[in-house]
């Protein structure tokens, strides 16, 4: 592989450990401490920086996600298999828990709820090797129709078969009828928060550990070429099983937390939709890095909860950046992170600031003049007759008036045209400071 | 007898139309090797142009215009979009594509908003055309079976009997020989990366007025698809022909005919418990064939999936 090669986005999903910013991928760095510790005191130290309610739910929506999401990337990014149906086995694993909630609420089961996830996650792999048995057998083309077959499966029996699935108003619980423990009763958004944490550090690291062992190391074997792993005496079949199974095991896990956090399942748990979600999450943190679901999860749980306060044209948005995502950076924001590392590890990082600076933040003024052209047409087209007053970066104006059209439209232009002058500058210094040896 | 018959022509209607977006859908395949997630979403910008044009010129210019212009939208996404994915492999390919769909979908709600569009069939086929037994049928439906059935005729005459369909032949099995043999190959794949969203877009232009103009047919649609042509064998025309006729018909007769499990469960000699409300098996009692009529497709493909992985008429797996 030459060290062109490396650079190019294309080559995010292979890994090269004679390069040093690609050890860590493939697996020849020891497993370092460090962030992990960082982690897990940023998580403890979290709710004493965000206190309300609210953000404690955002974040206990955010480390269930990051759960999930590491769980498909178990899939998608170190076993190259595409998932249309994933939200199955989170969902599924959610609403095993529920019942056992229940169950513990109605018999008066000593039960401590901590445990509970676990039984999710079994109940997710369970599921997982009855699916696995049979779509494992490719990946590519047919692992994704039959995810997606079975994905639309199961959200169509979810409103058949009521006593499993509570039907269309789906099933809840009460989270509090488990045996205290050490005197907790998680009657407190709080305690939940640790629980999720808990087990967000648990899973994560074990997911980690897990890309680690032989098996790990041969799905990313299996995903590169299937054919050269198999000659070397590996079966691509079991491999990918094995992974899918933990993966299921993983997303059970999150379902469970989902179910506690909550308390109510429906539907909505296991459709396409959320399948699609949770793509679209892992795909926009990246494929390629452990950490980039992590990135990519805690990006969008801000995005969707930021943006959609904001504007209900949210998901317009979202779709977008997805989509320039796939087309521009495949390697996700992780691997936009990762790209500076060669530059970083020659010392050279502070040639690109001010390039980035001359470049990107006109880039940024100019998106952001092409997302108030936007949201004025759809007031235009879609606001209630007379009403034509709205409120964009704190302004108020008249949207069927010229002048506010004049200005976005400029600032668009403007800062798209500055940012399409100076990028050649950036891209110059962008391949100064990753090629080795003196200044010029 | 008479029900039978007019079921048999309701089948045919939506298995017809499932093979208008098939036919374009195995197409494409055949030439990427990526399934198109985004064919439905054409399917509804069709619907969403000739609604906007037949306000304008009528009926009959959206059916002219309204696939032309999806046609060339498809074209765009194939050149400036999916060459550049195609870099970097089948994943993100089909990531691509299904990012498209999310964004068509909202672009679409943005556009013309979240209700149902008042698209209605033309008045010079707002008529019956004959009844069976009392069961009327609407001269719309026998107009859609023309418009597929004369589609289909032209696409397989086009493929097999003229000198560019020779060529698109030989460039969907060996690119590389047909550029060296001087064709613009990127061409022909643009092109029939259009023609095949142009069908799919006179699919849209068609069903829009029975089914419904609404954000939500292309996903009403668009997962019956995919399952059409993997019945159907990827990439293969006839085979996603049988396959779409084989769905229409399975679920318009599972609509109509109200067979219960209790029946069959019964009839293979399992009594029916005498306790149904605390029976844990009590909801698989109470399925109907209505109710189950919409995920038989799903079924039929991971059964075939897993007994016939190449579908019913492909020739090898891939």
């Amino acid at each position: 592989m030459t060290d062109e090669m490396t650079k190019d986005p294309k080559q995010q999903i292979t890994t090269d450990p004679s390069k040093p910013s690609e050890r860590m991928r493939a697996g020849s760095m020891t497993i370092t401490l460090g962030p992990w510790i960082i982690a897990g005191i940023a998580l403890m130290l979290m709710p004493f920086i965000f206190t309300s309610n609210s953000a404690l739910t955002i974040m206990n929506q955010m480390w269930i996600t990051v759960i999930f999401a590491l769980a498909y990337n178990m899939l998608l990014g170190q076993g190259g298999m595409l998932s249309f149906g994933h939200a199955v086995y989170m969902g599924l694993g959610g609403f095993f828990c529920m019942h056992i909630m229940n169950y513990v609420e109605d018999y008066g089961v000593a039960f401590p709820l901590p445990l509970l996830p676990l039984f999710g996650g079994l109940f997710g792999m369970g599921f997982a090797m009855l699916i696995g048995s049979f779509s494992t057998s490719g990946a590519g083309t047919r692992f994704a129709m039959i995810s997606l077959g079975v994905g639309e499966l199961i959200a169509a029996c979810s409103v058949i078969i009521v006593a499993f699935f509570g039907g269309e108003e789906g099933i809840s619980g009460d989270r509090t009828y488990g045996l205290p423990f050490f005197g907790v009763e998680f009657l407190k958004q709080i305690e939940v928060y640790y629980l999720i944490s808990f087990w967000l550090m648990l899973s994560a690291a074990l997911m980690y550990l897990f890309s680690r062992t032989p098996v790990g190391r041969m799905a990313n074997a299996v995903r590169d070429n299937p054919e050269r792993a198999q000659f070397l005496g590996y079966s691509a079949r079991w491999v990918r099983f094995y992974s899918f199974c933990a993966s299921g095991f993983f997303c059970g896990i999150a379902g469970g937390l989902f179910a506690i956090s909550y308390e109510i399942l429906t539907e909505e748990n296991l459709n396409a939709a959320s399948s699609g979600v949770i793509l679209l999450v892992t795909f926009l943190g990246g494929v390629g890095f452990f950490f980039g679901p992590i990135i990519g999860a805690i990006a969008f749980t801000l995005l969707q909860t930021v943006l959609s306060l904001q504007t209900e044209l949210w998901s317009i948005y979202a779709g977008a950046l997805f989509l320039a995502t796939v087309m521009f950076f495949p390697g996700g924001l992780a691997g936009l992170l990762m790209m500076h590392v060669p530059a970083f590890k020659l010392g050279k990082m502070s040639g690109l600031v001010v390039p980035y600076f001359k470049t990107l933040i006109p880039a940024a003024i100019g998106v952001l003049g092409i997302c108030a052209l936007i949201e004025m047409t759809f007031h235009f087209r879609h606001g209630a007759t007379g009403d034509n007053e709205m409120t964009l970066f704190w302004t108020t104006f008249d949207s069927h008036s010229v002048l506010p059209w004049i200005i976005a439209i400029a600032v668009a232009a403007i800062g798209i045209g500055i940012a399409k002058m100076t990028a050649p500058e950036m891209k110059e210094a962008w391949d100064e400071a990753n090629t080795a040896g003196g200044t010029s | 007898m008479e029900l039978i018959l007019v079921n048999l022509i309701d089948g045919l209607v939506t298995g017809l139309l499932l093979f208008m977006l098939s036919a374009g859908l195995t197409l494409i395949f055949s030439m990427m090797g990526v399934l198109n997630f985004a064919h439905a979403s054409f399917y509804m910008l069709g619907a969403y142009f000739a609604y906007s044009i037949s306000l304008a010129i009528g009926f009959w210019m959206g059916l002219l215009i309204a696939p032309l212009i999806v046609g060339l939208a498809g074209a765009g996404v194939e050149r400036y979009g999916l060459r550049r994915v195609h870099q970097y492999g089948h994943v993100p390919e089909l990531i691509f594509t299904f990012g498209l769909a999310l964004l068509i979908e909202e672009v679409v709600q943005f556009i013309w908003g979240k209700n149902q569009m008042p698209y209605s069939v033309p008045e010079v086929l707002n008529f019956t055309a004959f009844s069976i037994a009392g069961n009327s049928i609407p001269a719309y439906k026998i107009f859609m079976i023309f418009i597929s059935i004369s589609i289909f005729i032209g696409l397989l005459y086009i493929l097999t009997k003229t000198r560019v369909g020779m060529i698109i032949q030989a460039a969907l099995s060996y690119p590389r020989t047909v550029e060296a043999l001087g064709h613009n190959v990127p061409l022909i794949f643009m092109g029939v990366f259009g023609v095949g969203t142009a069908l799919a877009g006179v699919a849209g232009v068609i069903a829009g007025p029975v089914l419904g103009t609404f954000p939500g047919m292309a996903f009403v649609l668009g997962s019956i698809v995919f399952v059409t042509i993997v019945i159907g064998g990827l990439g293969s025309l006839w085979g996603a022909l049988v396959a779409s006729l084989l769905i229409g018909w399975i679920t318009t007769f599972a609509k109509s005919y109200n067979i219960a499990m209790s029946d069959i469960l019964n009839g293979i000699g399992i009594a029916t418990p005498e306790n149904m409300s605390d029976n844990p098996f009590r909801d698989l009692w109470t399925i109907t064939s209505p109710q189950i009529a919409d995920i038989l497709p799903y079924i039929l493909m991971v059964l075939i999936l897993i007994f016939r992985p190449a579908g019913l008429f492909g020739k090898r797996e891939s």
